[in-house]
């Protein structure tokens, strides 16, 4: 681990403390896509942290180039924890922004996704974007796990300069099934689903 | 305060040693325990005898380490079980928009200012700096968001978990800067914690072996008449053997150690009807095996602060 990652990790911890519970699914080696309600720009970083060490190497994170891909915040962004920039705003609009999540699924590496693809300010998730679908179904030998955010939206929620520390959990449920020949809106409609039931076991 | 560490005593070895050697033992017990064949039901209360064991290790690691290093390390460490002993107090509290500010403040600007009071030994403004600034100048700093809705239950709570864990938290490490004859601050802090540690542990075992009268079961359904005075009284004889370590006759000391059981049991009993209030059962997920942070510290935020001023008002 780069001493980056881990005094990031530590200041983590410290802050929000980034508890793993794992609910209906263990760490393991297997490639995953984690998909987790968003409402804090400690959210990645949370999920991150919660991973046993050994995980942490690759799972990468999915991060907004709009906003981590300038100065500190790139630095952090890609040495502190290997996130994968992706361009959120399309400025090629060529390109399709899922372009570097596929790289990194072939190339083995877990990722940590944000389907809402922003941040709410709520404790429900809003509707998911079609991103998770598309790389759901082409990539169908990854385990698909929910995964729900307890309590970050307290410590720094949208529009908040300061944090304040509270202990948060992230809770990592059992893999989505995989249906075959499932429409998009209830494949999307199943995996939020999945999240706000983790939402609940509080 | 360099002068408090100078000469690390030879009690304070042996003590660390004996108390090694204890949990060395019960560690031992708890390992050819584990090999036996059981029900789940003792599985499982093995498991927590383990973990407790393994809590104990860590705690005297720690502390060691803060004795030997000196008063700043000692109060960094405080400081830290502050941090963190506020942050379950606040994850279970309701806030608002509002209360960002001085939730900030709180864990950020006071908890420093509060221990680096004791480490320049400024006993006048460490007494008063929560209770009178910190009570009156968080809430109007609150109050400047104009959002009244729950604004008196919001601040009184956040008011009692700042006076919990930090203010009365840190009546324990300020023993540190008593101007006592023979300065041995290091040990009476020590004797404190024995004390109030020993007292949660044999008020656990009398509780299991003899336990049937329960004081408040809607409060802590653990906690019984028999446990209470079984275990306060060992505690209490344990404490008064240990007046060689304080500037205490041993009579004196066994009076102490009581008012440190008592004080320490009225802090379980006060901080377990707080929770439950809140709606929860265990403070958090600090320690294994103890629940939280402040499920391991509650008796000593309410023994430490009457054993201080019992020591500064008699022994200084």
């Amino acid at each position: 681990m780069r001493p980056s990652s881990v005094l990031l990790v530590g200041i983590v911890k410290l802050l929000v403390g980034a508890y793993a519970r794992w609910v209906g699914s263990a760490p393991g080696p297997a490639q995953r896509i984690y998909f987790a309600n968003h409402t804090s720009h400690i959210d990645t970083l949370a999920i991150w942290s919660s991973l046993p060490r050994d995980l942490r190497r690759g799972t990468r994170p999915i991060a907004a180039r709009d906003y981590w891909g300038k100065g500190f915040r790139k630095y952090l962004a890609t040495k502190g924890f290997g996130a994968v920039l992706i361009d959120r705003a399309r400025e090629n609009p060529q390109s399709d922004p899922l372009d570097p999540l596929r790289t990194s699924l072939r190339e083995g590496d877990s990722l940590i996704i944000f389907p809402e693809g922003t941040r709410g300010s709520t404790a429900v998730p809003a509707a998911f974007r079609s991103g998770l679908f598309r790389l759901a179904s082409e990539f169908p030998t990854v385990e698909l796990i929910p995964v729900y955010l307890d309590n970050l939206h307290r410590s720094l929620p949208k529009g908040a300069l300061l944090p304040v520390p509270v202990v948060c959990t992230v809770r990592f449920g059992a893999p989505l099934a995989r249906i075959a020949d499932e429409a998009k809106e209830e494949f999307l409609a199943r995996a939020r689903d999945a999240v706000i039931a983790l939402g609940r076991l509080a | 305060m360099k002068h408090f560490f100078e000469d690390i005593p030879v009690e304070f070895l042996w003590l660390f040693g004996s108390l090694m050697g204890l949990l060395a033992i019960a560690s031992t017990i708890a390992a050819v325990l584990a090999r036996r064949p059981a029900d789940e039901k003792t599985t499982a209360s093995r498991a927590n005898l383990v973990e407790r064991i393994n809590a104990w290790w860590i705690m005297v690691a720690i502390l060691a380490a803060a004795f030997l290093t000196g008063p700043t390390m000692t109060l960094v460490l405080f400081a830290l079980a502050s941090f963190f002993a506020l942050r379950e107090f606040i994850t279970l509290t309701p806030s608002r928009a509002g209360d960002r500010l001085p939730l900030f403040l709180s864990f950020f600007v006071i908890i420093p200012a509060q221990y680096t009071l004791i480490g320049t030994a400024q006993y006048g403004l460490f007494a008063i700096f929560i209770p009178v600034y910190a009570f009156l100048l968080l809430p109007s700093i609150a109050a400047m968001r104009s959002d009244v809705e729950d604004f008196l239950s919001r601040s009184a709570k956040q008011q009692w978990g700042l006076m919990v864990t930090v203010y009365c938290l840190s009546h324990a490490p300020a023993l540190l800067m008593l101007p006592l004859p023979q300065a041995r601050n290091a040990l009476l802090l020590f004797y404190l914690l024995l004390v109030v540690q020993m007292s949660d542990v044999m008020q656990y075992v009398f509780g299991k072996l003899f336990g049937k009268t329960k004081i408040a079961p809607l409060v802590s359904p653990s906690k019984t008449v028999e446990g209470f005075v079984g275990g306060g009284l060992a505690a209490t004889v344990i404490g008064g053997a240990m007046w060689w370590i304080t500037p205490f006759t041993p009579l004196q000391s066994a009076a102490i150690s009581a008012i440190i059981v008592i004080m320490g049991f009225l802090g379980g009993l006060t901080l377990s009807a707080v929770k439950r209030s809140l709606g929860a059962k265990d403070w958090g997920v600090m320690i294994e095996g103890h629940g939280g942070m402040l499920d391991r510290t509650d008796s000593i935020c309410f023994a430490a602060p009457v054993f201080f001023h019992v020591v500064r008002w008699f022994y200084t």
